[in-house]
């Protein structure tokens, strides 16, 4: 990569923390549109994109670099893709091998609209359910798209050998899964997104050993090199060796995985997080709704005060499983004990048509308002029962073991509880996030250069995503859909010219400033126990339920704690090799500022809408009420030094009638 | 519960590493054996030492990036767990519990109980894969797969890819983590285009990483966490003797 050095007048040094302004105080800028979906009908979009996107020669694909970072199934399957199409590829993730990415951890299944069953399903069918799921926040071609390729996804993975459930006669099974009516979610036991990231795993390891990826295991993205107004490269530490390295690319894309961790709890893993968009949100990239959060209905309660994660349990338990509280307040006898009429099956008595299976953000608003009535059960009062007696009175006792067995006794081992004889007890916990960096129907952000994907983006789910549907887009687009958008930006490459060594510097600059600072401070509380206390703001005040006294509670409480971290946190040794807490201490950094941005866009979006639930917006019954006159839109945000921009992409919806979402 | 621990430290790959013992004090037998490690290395931060360093990420089993030898055994005594899910109810107030780093030629100490697993990933680039790529396969239901063919292979590739198998081992083999990979691939019609070749150069790739041969002694399966059939290094030398003979 050649260096030319910038003029000292186009220096530039953006200052490290934003500046204290009005509390959730943001201005506005000038609408943003999706210039790359064609227009036309839906069904033809994806066909006309790809045959207008520019092609890159086989032979000009092999000088060109391409980052990907993150090897969860969207970055697994982006970089042997592209690896696959010869262009050179550098591949980073933060384990000691791509094969951990949170992926893995999926359990219910994957979304197709392959029809198998006959039962009706389309892939208009899986666009309209997603549209109508997402609360109408997404957009149509986008999702349209998704539809289409998520029978492609299946495809592939079968013929990789991803190993999923078969019936007798030697066909995919599938089955109903989170709000669907039909039967399209296939599956591999309770570990689908296991079996489709080693699937997506060992087509990397294949590119690895063919020599077209280069794979950078343990080493963690801290600053994007932006360069002529375009992503140019990282800057990564070798969480190993502690060393600061700068790799150069013509593109790069952020596979990075959602932000759930803001909230410290949920069923993230450990080493999520958001510093990779964050970073380049703040040189540059709008950052998409970054209030829509999910939070899953069925996981395991907290025990204590040490915990250290939540532990989700398939939502396809609820196919069986059957959701109650006591009707009582304050009935504390033991469940075997409570006599039919004396339970309250809530889902089934509100929503009649889809009982059990009503969307994860209605279910988990349900459970939090029968816990806020004083009916929840367990320590706490932070749960309600799943209940399987009637499913093996009905299936047996096997039938059951053999379809949720592996979760029945990942619960008894956290719990101690046995869930064939004992109720499980779960509660809700943050699980997804929808929003991430905005990106247009190419997959670019508002960094020329700089692709977004999976879950990092914002694109597909609207303000609430699917059972089921998180493997489908991370896999779309990282099998099918960027692989090809990416060369029609790619084409042009050879008229990015050198990336200037200013740029470089600045970026190096930024993450040593920042590791010294935090090894500087020698305070006295852990980087964790902020940490914690954040997650506590969030998940109070920015959770299940916001309002504006909420919201602007935590826009008080986030910066004064901030200030606290930065001038208080204990970060033990030095930057030279292993130091897993200074990897902590540079993530809760960064989710900081995240979490303001969050509450300042749940706070701004004074509608409900899927996953947002602002208190003040609600109908007679008490569900989320939409505003679509006046919040149809993405909110991208702009950082800037002087506080949040806010720019609206209007939502035109042409095929999907906006109604409001009954599940009744 | 309050409990002694002996913990493995070694400050790096050339220090030579020693035991050294810490108490902790009411320990909760809800935690999991992960966060009693946590709520030490939170006071170890605050009186100025270095926090014990781990590998851990999903803690929820099936990540594969946790694991230490608790009292000996990979993974602590309880079967078919992952440390990660290992909880503290299932030991004595007042235990001594031991702490060790995997222990295996190809898997070298990094820092205190983390180690260099990445001889695991070139295992796979030898051949863990189905050649296809994207965008190359036919209709998912173009080719039927008998359900016990289905679910034999899904068994085998439930490997998560700790490296239990490989810190049990008296000889330090790989052989259940290769072969669980062999079996997976080659009970699937997709599989067998490269099924020799896959069985050859794997096995071939584990030899020259330094792991140790298989003398069925069966410690592999017996702490594996994720219960892969001991039968499938059988399968793997079937494989690998018909891939030698062809």
């Amino acid at each position: 990569m050649k260096f030319r050095r910038r003029t000292q007048q186009e220096q530039s040094t953006p200052p490290l923390t934003q500046p204290a302004s009005q509390p959730g105080a943001y201005r506005t800028g000038e609408p943003i549109r999706d210039t790359k979906a064609p227009s036309g009908p839906v069904e033809d979009r994806w066909d006309t994109r790809r045959f207008q996107a520019k092609l890159v020669n086989p032979a000009n694909k092999r000088k060109l670099t391409v980052i990907v970072v993150g090897t969860g199934l969207a970055g697994g399957s982006a970089a042997a893709t592209l690896g696959e199409l010869g262009y050179k590829v550098k591949s980073f993730c933060y384990q000691d091998s791509p094969r951990r990415a949170h992926s893995i951890a999926a359990q219910g299944g994957i979304n197709a609209a392959k029809n198998y069953r006959g039962d009706g399903d389309s892939v208009y069918r899986l666009f309209y359910d997603t549209v109508k799921g997402g609360d109408f926040r997404a957009r149509e071609s986008n999702v349209y798209r998704l539809a289409q390729v998520s029978v492609n996804i299946i495809d592939q993975a079968v013929a990789q050998g991803v190993p999923f459930a078969r019936e007798y006669g030697g066909l995919l099974d599938t089955r109903s899964f989170g709000g669907a009516q039909v039967s399209r979610t296939f599956y591999a036991r309770g570990q689908t997104g296991q079996q489709l990231l080693l699937g997506a795993y060992q087509a990397l390891e294949r590119q690895i050993a063919a020599g077209t990826v280069e794979m950078h295991t343990r080493h963690e993205m801290l600053e994007i090199v932006v360069s002529g107004g375009r992503a140019r490269g990282v800057v990564v530490r070798d969480m190993v060796t502690g060393e600061i390295e700068t790799h150069l690319a013509d593109a790069v894309v952020l596979a990075t995985g959602g932000y759930g961790n803001v909230f410290f709890l949920s069923t993230n893993a450990k080493g999520c997080n958001t510093t990779a968009i964050w970073r380049a949100h703040k040189k540059g990239a709008y950052f998409g709704n970054p209030c829509f959060t999910q939070i899953h209905p069925t996981c395991i309660p907290v025990s204590g005060d040490y915990q250290s994660k939540l532990t989700l349990m398939s939502e396809s338990l609820r196919n069986d499983g059957r959701v109650w509280v006591p009707l009582r307040k304050g009935d504390d006898r033991a469940p075997a004990d409570i006599p039919e009429d004396e339970r309250d099956y809530y889902l089934e008595r509100i929503y009649p048509a889809f009982g059990n299976l009503v969307p994860r953000d209605i279910a988990s608003r349900a459970a939090k308002n029968v816990c806020d009535e004083g009916r929840g059960v367990g320590p706490g009062g932070l749960g309600v029962y799943l209940d399987f007696a009637d499913a093996i009175a009905r299936l047996g006792r096997d039938a059951v073991e053999k379809k949720y067995g592996n979760l029945f006794e990942m619960y008894e081992r956290i719990t101690g509880e046995n869930p064939y004889e004992v109720p499980m007890r779960i509660y809700p916990a943050v699980h997804y996030t929808m929003g991430g960096l905005w990106v247009d129907y190419d997959l670019q952000s508002t960094i020329p250069g700089l692709f977004v994907i999976g879950e990092a983006n914002f694109s597909d789910h609207g303000a609430n995503r699917l059972g089921a549907s998180a493997l489908m887009q991370g896999l779309a687009d990282g099998y099918f859909v960027l692989p090809t958008t990416i060369g029609d930006y790619l084409a042009g490459a050879g008229a990015f010219g050198p990336v200037e060594e200013d740029d470089v510097a600045e970026a190096r600059t930024a993450v040593q400033d920042k590791i010294d600072r935090l090894l500087a401070v020698n305070g006295t509380r852990t980087a964790d126990s902020y940490h914690r206390e954040l997650g506590r703001i969030m998940w109070d005040y920015c959770g299940m339920e916001r309002t504006e006294e909420s919201l602007r509670k935590a826009l008080e409480r986030i910066p004064e704690l901030r200030e606290e971290f930065w001038n208080n946190v204990k970060v033990p040794g030095d930057a030279e090799g292993l130091n897993q807490a200074l990897e902590r201490a540079g993530r809760v950094a960064d989710f900081f500022e995240l979490a303001e941005l969050m509450c300042v866009d749940a706070l701004h979006r004074t509608e409900s809408c899927g996953g947002h639930f602002r208190a003040e917006s609600q109908d007679a019954d008490g569900e989320a009420l939409r505003d679509d006159e006046n919040f149809a839109y993405v909110a991208a945000w702009e950082w800037t030094p002087d506080g949040p921009v806010l720019h609206k992409e209007e939502l035109d919806y042409e095929y999907v009638k906006m109604t409001q979402r009954s599940y009744k | 519960m309050n409990l002694t621990l002996k913990i493995w430290r070694q400050s790096g790959s050339s220090d030579k590493g020693r035991m050294v013992t810490y108490r902790v004090e009411d320990v909760s037998p809800d935690m999991s054996f992960l966060e009693m490690l946590d709520v030490l290395n939170e006071r170890l931060i605050l009186e100025g030492d270095d926090p014990v360093a781990f590998d851990h990420d999903c803690r929820e089993g099936i990540c594969g990036m946790c694991g230490m030898v608790i009292n000996g055994v990979a993974h602590g005594e309880q079967r078919a767990t992952t440390t990660c899910q290992l909880h503290m109810r299932h030991f004595e107030d007042g235990a001594v519990i031991t702490i060790e780093p995997w222990r295996a030629a190809p898997f070298p100490v990094i820092k205190d109980l983390v180690v260099d697993r990445s001889s695991f990933d070139r295992i796979i680039q030898a051949g863990g894969f189905v050649s296809v790529p994207a965008g190359s396969a036919p209709d998912a239901h173009a080719m039927p797969v008998p359900k016990e063919d289905a679910d034999a292979a899904f068994d085998a590739a439930t490997c998560i890819g700790c490296g239990a198998c490989v810190a049990a081992c008296p000889n330090g083999s790989a052989s259940l983590f290769t072969a669980a990979k062999i079996t997976h691939l080659g009970l699937l019609p997709q599989g067998q285009p490269e099924r020799d070749s896959r069985a050859r150069a794997m096995v071939e790739q584990m030899d020259a990483e330094g792991f140790g041969g298989c003398t069925n002694t069966g410690e592999c399966t017996a702490v594996c966490p994720k219960g892969i059939p001991f039968d499938t290094i059988a399968q793997m030398n079937a494989d690998y003797l018909r891939s030698a003979s062809s």
